[in-house]
């Protein structure tokens, strides 16, 4: 169930869920005891919800058994007890029924379930193939064998008549769908493909009755039947349906891939003794336990252990990711070495991996505007083709040669035979599909079709310093004194002052300070001065930190400090002056290295003639040494949170479109400026929800790839809609007869069936290709 | 001849009407929620409409195994489903805007409106 502000968009848990687990959390806990346990079983042959009841009662009448509860949707029955799981089997065999426990069956969820039916389907279609070309084909042969299929005698109008009556079964067993839409179509006063075939072989059918049943109502050139173009079309049409389900399954492979992650069991621990229950049963807060070559089955908190987890599944990391107390743990990512427990913060909708699906399945289907004119063109085009079928059959009629009226009827039904809606609304979202499905198996998430478009169309891409080109941990590196006598006492004060600021630079004095197990002070009076730094009391000392305005404002004198500060920056360093009672106590550097594969992204997204930019809050000095070692040659320093969206601003006016790349909380304001926004993470912590394009990772290289799988998919969608558009527009003409009174060329309708049934084909083994598509080796 | 060229012609107007001048009935949302069945190419019914102020669900029943009913679009409410086959699949909207949002398949093949007045 999925629940819609409209207003804004949200897709909520589902409230009556909660209540329900909540109500199934007290039974629970009112029937454990210490021998009871609790065991899941997947029954078959249960079809109606009477069932229900017979199985329930027999499992409860079954020693042993306190409470059994059936869940009819997913034909699970969970058991309390102290029943073995072969009483509970036999008590459901009893009652006229089948029963595994849950582990030992094949977990049959949604994706089963739709391959199970596509499976069905394609089986139906291939048997409808095969009636109807058992009939056509031959039919087709003696076409071609003997020539023209014409009614002159008696006996031809019997032999025809029974051929006829054959086509009719054809029609019946392996075309009804066709009729049954169209009709359904029109009573609903719209068309679809449905009709144009349903017409096309209705016409072309009917037409040959009336040749079979009233010969002299038409003239006698054009007594000709069309029966094998009938059974042929619908054969034809019917195996192209069939082929291009069979290549549908291959454009959602990435989202099966997602949906395979997640794990069907867990084993939790309830009265110190392991559990294993249904995904579906966990609740918030329960402990989890996962041995070594487990998947993590939802979101937690690990509470005991320490092991390394391969997260390479969602964030295309290929290294394993260490945990230990306290750290999170995601759905969906593998235990690789050691075993944990952890405390469930996210269940059911709420996880990770389920945002990620949810949010990949949305932007398979959403559209980029390059597919508009195709939808609105969509939304006309049957009955502009048979309007133009009708054009053409009067043509011919007022103009053609004889037999003008068989010529008119070819016409009609090539035309509508050979015009394909189909290919024209695959075009888009077939590529769109696996372009998007592509990126995710990247790490790359992309929000929806406009954001894939204009992503491929960047160029400018303005990236944050800190934590995007940098790793976002810096460390102290220098602390030059300067009327202090004592490094330690300076870090003290230093720590304790910036133990108030979340900023990453302060974060990593207090860390420095923490390391060498120096004390922090209590401060008073703190107060942050945006884009300067900070400032507050200590045991009665005014103390300020920060970048030289902050000292100009504050009129702390530099002197000759102020070089050293410029030597620190030149080496990538940002220095930070810290004044005690209004006189300059030390200069304190902090570096944060560049990350090991920044250097080598950023030439790629160059080598993509993207103009790259870097922006930071940092003095230019500092600025200026990072982007050199990073390749960068224009940056923006000193620039304040606020002033990000102006510089996104700036570019955009200088007729740039414009990509940002920022942490996706800080950059926000930017994020949504930017033409597209880039929230890059490391791990699965980040919000998804925050830009237009997340990447899971942290290396600037999921940036690289979004764009390029981004430019991948826009150039297959316009080969589709190239391809579909032209085939319409030369088909539709070609099938009318145009080429006709130049050079004696009519399309059969045979054909016109054939190339139909393969357009649609056509787009979607073109947007298959897109599979293929690999980021570049980095 | 001039009976097939007339013949012809009002074909065309019939076409014309038919698909593009008739305003079908549409049908009103009393319980706040309608079962819309999804078969055989089409969405019935079709033409849904409901109060601005009135929430309403939405229970779409596929029963068509076609994949192009799969995937259900209102793109004006940002809205995308995949509709599961011989099941309900239930959207639940508040605070629609008022005007005509139309849902579609995927290829724009099936289609039906939600008037919001």
């Amino acid at each position: 169930m999925t629940e819609f502000n409209a207003d804004v968009f949200s897709q909520k848990s589902c409230c009556c869920q909660s209540t329900k687990k909540s109500s199934e959390c007290e039974k629970k806990e009112n029937t454990m005891s210490a021998a009871v346990t609790e065991q899941q079983l997947v029954i078959e042959g249960a079809g109606c919800a009477s069932c229900v009841g017979k199985i329930e009662a027999a499992l409860k009448q079954t020693p042993g058994v306190q409470s059994a509860e059936m869940n009819f949707a997913d034909r699970t029955v969970l058991v309390s007890g102290t029943t073995d799981t072969q009483s509970l089997v036999k008590a459901v065999e009893s009652v006229g029924y089948n029963a595994k426990p849950l582990e030992d069956n094949p977990y049959t969820d949604a994706v089963d379930e739709k391959e199970a039916a596509d499976w069905v389907y394609y089986k139906k279609l291939m048997r409808d193939t095969f009636i109807a070309l058992l009939l056509g084909v031959p039919l087709m042969i003696y076409s071609i064998v003997v020539g023209e299929m014409t009614v002159e005698t008696n006996t031809e109008r019997l032999s025809w008549l029974v051929v006829g009556l054959l086509t009719l079964g054809v029609m019946f067993f392996s075309g009804r769908h066709f009729y049954i839409g169209a009709w359904k179509s029109f009573k609903n006063h719209s068309a679809n493909m449905d009709t144009l075939i349903a017409l096309g072989t209705g016409t072309a059918w009917l037409y040959s009755m009336l040749v079979v049943f009233i010969p002299d109502a038409v003239p006698l050139m054009a007594r000709h039947v069309y029966f094998e173009a009938t059974a042929m079309i619908i054969g034809l049409i019917d195996l192209g349906l069939a082929l291009e389900l069979k290549a549908r399954g291959k454009t959602s492979e990435a989202i099966k891939r997602l949906i395979g992650l997640q794990a069907k069991t867990a084993t939790i621990i309830r009265d110190n003794k392991e559990v294993q229950i249904a995904i579906d049963q966990v609740l918030l807060n329960d402990v989890i336990k996962v041995r070594p070559g487990e998947k993590i089955p939802v979101d937690g908190v690990v509470i005991e252990g320490h092991t390394s987890i391969d997260e390479s599944m969602l964030t295309g990391e290929p290294m394993p990711v260490e945990k230990t107390l306290e750290d999170e743990v995601v759905a969906g990512t593998l235990n690789k070495s050691g075993m944990i427990l952890f405390k469930v913060t996210r269940v059911g909708k709420d996880t990770a991996l389920a945002q990620i699906i949810s949010m990949v399945k949305r932007a398979q289907n959403s559209k980029p505007p390059i597919g508009r004119l195709a939808d609105v063109i969509s939304a006309y085009f049957v009955p502009v083709v048979m309007i133009v079928s009708v054009l053409s059959a009067l043509a011919w009629l007022n103009f053609g040669p004889e037999p003008a009226l068989a010529f008119a009827i070819v016409s009609a039904t090539t035309v509508l035979i050979i015009a394909c809606p189909c290919a024209l609304g695959l075009a888009t979202p077939m590529s769109v599909m696996v372009g998007v499905g592509k990126a995710a198996e990247a790490g790359v998430l992309i929000r929806n079709g406009e954001a894939l478009q204009t992503a491929s169309k960047i160029t400018a891409m303005i990236l944050d310093k800190t934590g995007t080109i940098t790793e976002g941990t810096p460390k102290v590196t220098d602390i030059i004194l300067a009327n202090a006598s004592d490094e330690n006492t300076v870090l003290q004060l230093a720590a304790s002052l910036e133990s108030g600021s979340e900023h990453p630079l302060a974060m990593a004095i207090v860390e420095s300070a923490l390391e060498q197990d120096i004390e922090l002070l209590k401060i008073e009076a703190f107060n942050a001065i945006t884009g300067m730094g900070v400032e507050a009391s200590c045991d009665g000392k005014a103390l300020l930190f920060g970048n030289s305005k902050l000292m100009a404002k504050k009129q702390v004198d530099l002197g000759k400090y102020t070089d050293k500060a410029q030597a620190l920056a030149k080496e990538a360093k940002t220095p930070m002056y810290f004044a005690v009672d209004g006189q300059l106590a030390a200069i304190i550097a902090v570096a944060d290295p560049i990350k090991s594969d920044s250097i080598s992204a950023i030439k790629r997204l160059q080598a993509n003639g993207i103009r790259v930019i870097m922006l930071t809050g940092d003095n230019k000095e500092t600025a200026a040494a990072v982007a050199n070692k990073a390749g960068i040659s224009e940056f923006f320093a000193e620039v304040l949170p606020e002033d990000k969206a102006n510089k996104v601003q700036e570019l955009q006016e200088q007729g740039e479109i414009v990509g940002m790349t920022g942490d996706g909380i800080n950059d926000a304001p930017a994020l949504a400026l930017a033409d597209v926004g880039f929230a890059i993470g490391t791990g699965t912590d980040v919000a998804i929800e925050s830009a237009d394009i997340t990447l899971m990772r942290g290396s600037l290289h999921g940036l690289a790839d979004a764009i390029a799988v981004s430019k991948a998919t826009l150039r297959n969608i316009k080969q589709n809609l190239f391809g579909a558009f032209v085939y319409n527009v030369a088909g539709i003409p070609f099938a009318a007869g145009v080429l006709y009174p130049f050079f004696g060329l009519l399309l059969s309708p045979v054909i016109a069936g054939a190339a139909m049934a393969f357009s649609s084909l056509t787009v979607v083994s073109n947007a298959n290709r897109l599979r293929l598509f690999k980021a570049q080796d980095h | 001849m001039m009976i097939f060229n007339i013949f012809g012609i009002a074909i065309i107007a019939l076409i014309i009407w038919w698909f593009w001048l008739y305003k079908p009935n549409q049908t009103l949302a009393n319980n706040n929620e309608v079962l819309i069945e999804v078969k055989d190419g089409v969405y019935s019914p079709s033409a849904i409409q409901v109060n601005a102020s009135q929430p309403i669900t939405l229970k779409f029943l596929r029963k068509d195994q076609s994949p192009c009913s799969e995937t259900l679009l209102i793109p004006t409410l940002d809205i995308s489903e995949q509709l599961k086959l011989n099941d309900v699949t239930q959207i639940h909207l508040s605070d629609i805007p008022q005007g005509e949002h139309v849902f579609h398949c995927q290829m724009q093949m099936y289609r039906g409106v939600l008037k919001v007045v």
